[in-house]
């Protein structure tokens, strides 16, 4: 039997999600926020624990071990100090050529690196959250890559401290991408499996595309959100679609969405 | 009114999703991440008021869609259509078998995602709905079936050892029994 205080506790209840479905866009991902910012707490002491055993094994690392890693390191760093070296000069060269021929200079990628604090808990989205937000000049839409360079997505909200990053294979973050082949194909990346986050499919191909397995796949600059070149995977599958009027082909991403743990901010 | 119950019932539901978020080894393993509030408001259907169940449906949906990219408020009703007709029909139900536990689970785990899922598609969205989401129905349920029983006990554990016992009345008190002795003639 109902009684009337079990009458009131579901009109409660049904009245605030109600209230919450109906509310403006901007209200809701405040309110989003300000509930998630509860958790922050619970995430750096998630992190701490987790960097302990790390911190306790460096500790007891030995002394030679040490020296090692320091040499090893130096020799890391002489050697991106050659790299360094020559990409500045094909830089200051590819500008030359780019004021002969008339063409706008392109501004040099910034990466604001942040570390990956917590995974979508619904399995029909595939969002993370980072530990950067609007106090270190994050905004919605910029691009979000792996320390490697690989494309992972781009930012759809953003708090004080930290934002969420939507993944490439969510319905909510479609990339315009090229393919590196002679023809320069242009398709979309769309969501591929469910369980399988390291594949996506890349759509509205041209019929007559030419694609192979194994050929890189950049993304094309269109759209106004991602620049153009960034690497996302490689071609694994092609087949025809649409009763051959076009085609689709598999892409297995570089990055590893499953394992993400750093990812940079692209600041332009 | 004990507060214990629900604080210590919503307290559960805050590390839940704090650990579905920050801990993705179900998501690993078996492709998919398990879902414990169902199991949560099953317990708190059967076992505590419907101010908790209500607070727990409010509160526990509000804490996972803020953390998702779920609309916010979406998982509310979900979960109160859940623990709602439970918590009506409890007197009925066989609560202390593990059994009944763990197909109350299984149906709540099975339900709330369904039902969520349709929310988001009437409501114009587009999660990522294919045949791997069977597997991961299936993933959730049977995780949530498991750790039905397993709250039922962990919680009764909580209530034995943070909770106040209720005082016994013993029948028998040696001060007032009545001694017959050796009836002298």
């Amino acid at each position: 039997m109902l009684k009337q205080k079990n009458y009131v506790a579901l009109g409660a209840v049904v009245f605030v999600a109600v209230l919450l479905l109906s509310l403006p866009t901007r209200a809701t991902a405040r309110l989003k926020l300000a509930v998630s910012s509860l958790f922050l707490p619970l995430f750096g002491l998630a992190s701490a624990a987790q960097q302990l055993p790390a911190d306790l094994a460096d500790s007891v690392l030995p002394r030679r071990e040490l020296l090692k890693e320091i040499d090893d390191l130096r020799r890391e760093n002489q050697q991106l100090k050659e790299q360094q070296v020559q990409t500045a000069s094909i830089a200051r060269e590819n500008d030359q050529l780019r004021t002969l021929l008339g063409w706008q200079r392109q501004s040099p990628w910034k990466l604001k690196f942040a570390n990956v604090i917590m995974r979508d808990p619904a399995n029909w989205w595939r969002t993370v959250q980072i530990d950067l937000g609007s106090r270190d000049g994050v905004q919605t839409n910029q691009p979000v890559l792996t320390p490697e360079g690989w494309l992972v997505g781009r930012v759809i909200s953003v708090g004080y401290l930290s934002s969420q990053v939507v993944l490439v294979g969510d319905q909510n973050c479609r990339v315009s991408a090229m393919v590196a082949n002679a023809s320069h194909d242009m398709g979309v990346l769309t969501p591929g499996g469910q369980l399988d986050t390291s594949l996506v499919q890349l759509g509205y191909l041209a019929s007559t595309a030419n694609l192979k397995p194994g050929q890189e796949v950049f993304t094309s600059g269109l759209g106004g959100i991602f620049p153009k070149g960034i690497p996302v995977g490689k071609v694994v599958d092609v087949q025809s679609v649409e009763y051959g009027l076009a085609s689709e082909a598999s892409v297995k991403l570089n990055a590893n969405l499953g394992a993400l743990e750093q990812v940079g901010v692209l600041f332009k | 009114m004990s507060l214990f119950q629900p604080i210590l019932i919503l307290s559960f539901a805050l590390l839940t999703v704090f650990a579905e978020a920050a801990f993705s080894v179900p998501r690993h393993w078996l492709g998919a991440q398990v879902d414990l509030l169902p199991a949560l408001m099953v317990y708190a259907a059967l076992q505590a008021d419907m101010f908790t169940v209500s607070l727990l449906a409010v509160l526990g949906g509000m804490w996972l869609d803020s953390l998702s990219a779920n609309p916010l408020g979406v998982s509310i009703l979900p979960l109160l259509a859940v623990g709602f007709p439970i918590a009506l029909r409890r007197g009925l139900i066989l609560r202390d078998l593990p059994f009944a536990q763990l197909v109350l689970g299984a149906a709540a785990s099975a339900t709330v995602p369904a039902l969520t899922l349709l929310m988001l598609l009437n409501g114009g969205r587009h999660p990522l709905v294919g045949w791997g989401t069977l597997w991961q129905w299936l993933v959730m349920t049977a995780g949530g079936a498991v750790a039905t029983p397993a709250l039922f006990t962990l919680f009764a554990w909580f209530s034995r050892t943070l909770g106040y016992q209720p005082h016994t009345e013993v029948g028998f008190r040696a001060d007032r029994e009545i001694r017959h002795g050796r009836i002298l003639k």
